[in-house]
């Protein structure tokens, strides 16, 4: 743990993600979006005649569609990246009881950091941004396969391209409708309410590491104070 | 300092229990494997989506160019016609102020109006259309005048070898050498799938070379040039498309051809 992120953490904020994290989040979402939205152009008929521009919509999809591997390889230089990542990547058999449990939003299973949906949409997600990015540089490098697997790749392409947009929409309407889950990943920080309730064991953990610290702080004020004491 | 609970403790142990809710590091590391398995999934479709591909668009296809709205397309399920355009919105010219120019290498320049053009011999086909990025739509009406007869009563000159397009979109431009012009399936496209070119598919009037790939077929035709060399088009300089288009024997493609 390193200190600033301590200190942004007081009796009713607990810090949730770092700066790194926010940014991170950020560019992949307008990289996905954008390739998105390009993607809708390029695909559908009306969106296509009514834009138009084929070759400039196309370019921005490529760039933005290489890039999106940028920010998430770029995560793995900060810690507190790679410890959620650590986290998502975990299922308990608490995560599986949630899931299939009717009353997982009532708090009364205690979740970690990340629930079981966002475990399981971090990881589609990941899996389906690599199929993205094999099959798209298939497609957009026609001579280094042969045909069969070109024609292959865009069918692939095609069918994860609309996985992957339900995949948005649906992590998009989750976070419509908590404003909480929004703050934190704008500001950093979510109140400890809104933490206890919705990731109790996290909101626990959270309180454990602090008590921990302040501990800490107390026995190092009793040794000085027996020093003093000594003299 | 104090030693704070590591979270790392036993990081890669499997099948871990779930007493502990401070540290989150237990479980399985079931994300790692749903990133394999969908990327396993992905390999698994490049290499028998073009079977797949086929099956569904055999089963689709009818369905989807009967779809009036376009929803349809949404769902990537086969071979129906994708729209590209290569500018912004296109003007749509009506019947009255539509017209289509002959010039360049001709005795005769022209200037034909959609009436003058209704009013030619029609003849209709029905062929397969065949894009290079690898969608087929399957017999396909077309109908309208042989590019041929046009030729033939402008009368080119010696000096013509080849023949241009050139589309009111303002931008899109494709070039056929004379020999290919000439050809009987090659038509100046009045209708297509049994009425009126649509504006989406390039009307009022659109070229259809049968044998060639889609892109040598013009959208939203406004002029032909004849000229003394062929000036490759649009995707040919900025897209690498061969210039020479045949179905099957070019842009390193074995589809089967059409005609």
């Amino acid at each position: 743990m390193t200190q600033s992120v301590e200190d942004g953490s007081s009796a009713d904020r607990l810090v949730r993600f770092s700066t790194a994290e926010r940014m991170i989040h950020r560019s992949i979402a307008v990289l996905m979006l954008t390739c998105m939205a390009t993607a809708a152009v390029l695909y559908n008929a009306p969106i296509a005649v009514s834009i138009g521009h084929r070759r400039i919509v196309k370019l921005i999809h490529i760039t933005c569609g290489f890039a999106l591997p940028v920010p998430i390889l770029l995560g793995a230089v900060f810690a507190t990246y790679r410890a959620d990542l650590r986290r998502l990547n975990r299922f308990r058999r608490s995560d599986w009881t949630w899931l299939r449990s009717g009353k997982r939003r009532d708090g009364s299973i205690r979740v970690g950091k990340f629930n079981a949906g966002q475990k399981l949409n971090s990881a589609l997600s990941t899996g389906a941004i690599l199929v993205l990015l094999g099959t798209g540089t298939v497609m957009y490098f026609p001579n280094i396969t042969r045909l069969s697997w070109r024609t292959g790749s865009t069918f692939v392409h095609d069918w994860f391209a609309l996985a992957i947009g339900l995949l948005v929409i649906g992590h998009i309407r989750f976070a419509i409708r908590d404003p909480e889950s929004r703050v934190g990943m704008k500001t950093g920080s979510v109140s400890a309410a809104w933490a206890r309730k919705q990731h109790g064991a996290w909101a626990a953990e959270v309180a454990s590491e602090a008590a921990a610290r302040n501990g800490a702080a107390e026995e190092e004020a009793d040794v000085s104070g027996r020093r003093a004491d000594a003299r | 300092m104090t030693t704070k609970p590591t979270a790392d403790a036993d990081m890669d142990a499997d099948g871990g229990t779930d007493t502990d809710e401070v540290v989150e590091s237990g479980g399985t590391a079931v994300g790692r494997r749903i990133v394999l398995g969908v990327a396993a999934l992905g390999v698994a479709g490049i290499l028998t989506g073009r079977t797949l591909q086929d099956r569904l668009a055999s089963v689709m296809a009818p369905i989807q160019n009967a779809d009036p709205t376009g929803l349809t397309s949404l769902i990537p399920l086969g071979n129906t016609f994708r729209y590209y355009s290569v500018t912004g919105s296109v003007s749509r010219p009506t019947a009255e102020n539509y017209r289509l120019t002959i010039g360049g290498l001709v005795a005769n320049t022209k200037s034909y109006t959609l009436a003058d053009l209704q009013a030619l011999p029609q003849t209709t086909l029905v062929r397969d259309f065949q894009c290079v990025t690898g969608w087929r739509v399957p017999q396909v009406h077309w109908s309208g005048v042989r590019l041929v007869d046009i030729l033939d009563a402008a009368q080119a000159t010696s000096a013509a070898t080849a023949v241009r397009f050139l589309s009111f979109d303002g931008t899109y431009t494709e070039s056929l050498t004379l020999d290919q012009a000439r050809r009987s399936d090659v038509l100046i496209a009045l209708q297509m799938l049994g009425k009126p070119v649509s504006h989406d598919h390039g009307g009022p009037v659109r070229m259809y070379v049968a044998p060639m790939y889609g892109y040598k077929s013009t959208k939203w035709l406004s002029a032909i040039q004849l000229t003394a060399e062929v000036v490759p088009g649009y995707w040919e300089t900025t897209g690498d498309y061969s210039v020479d288009g045949f179905i099957g024997a070019s842009n390193g493609r074995d589809d089967d051809p059409v005609g």
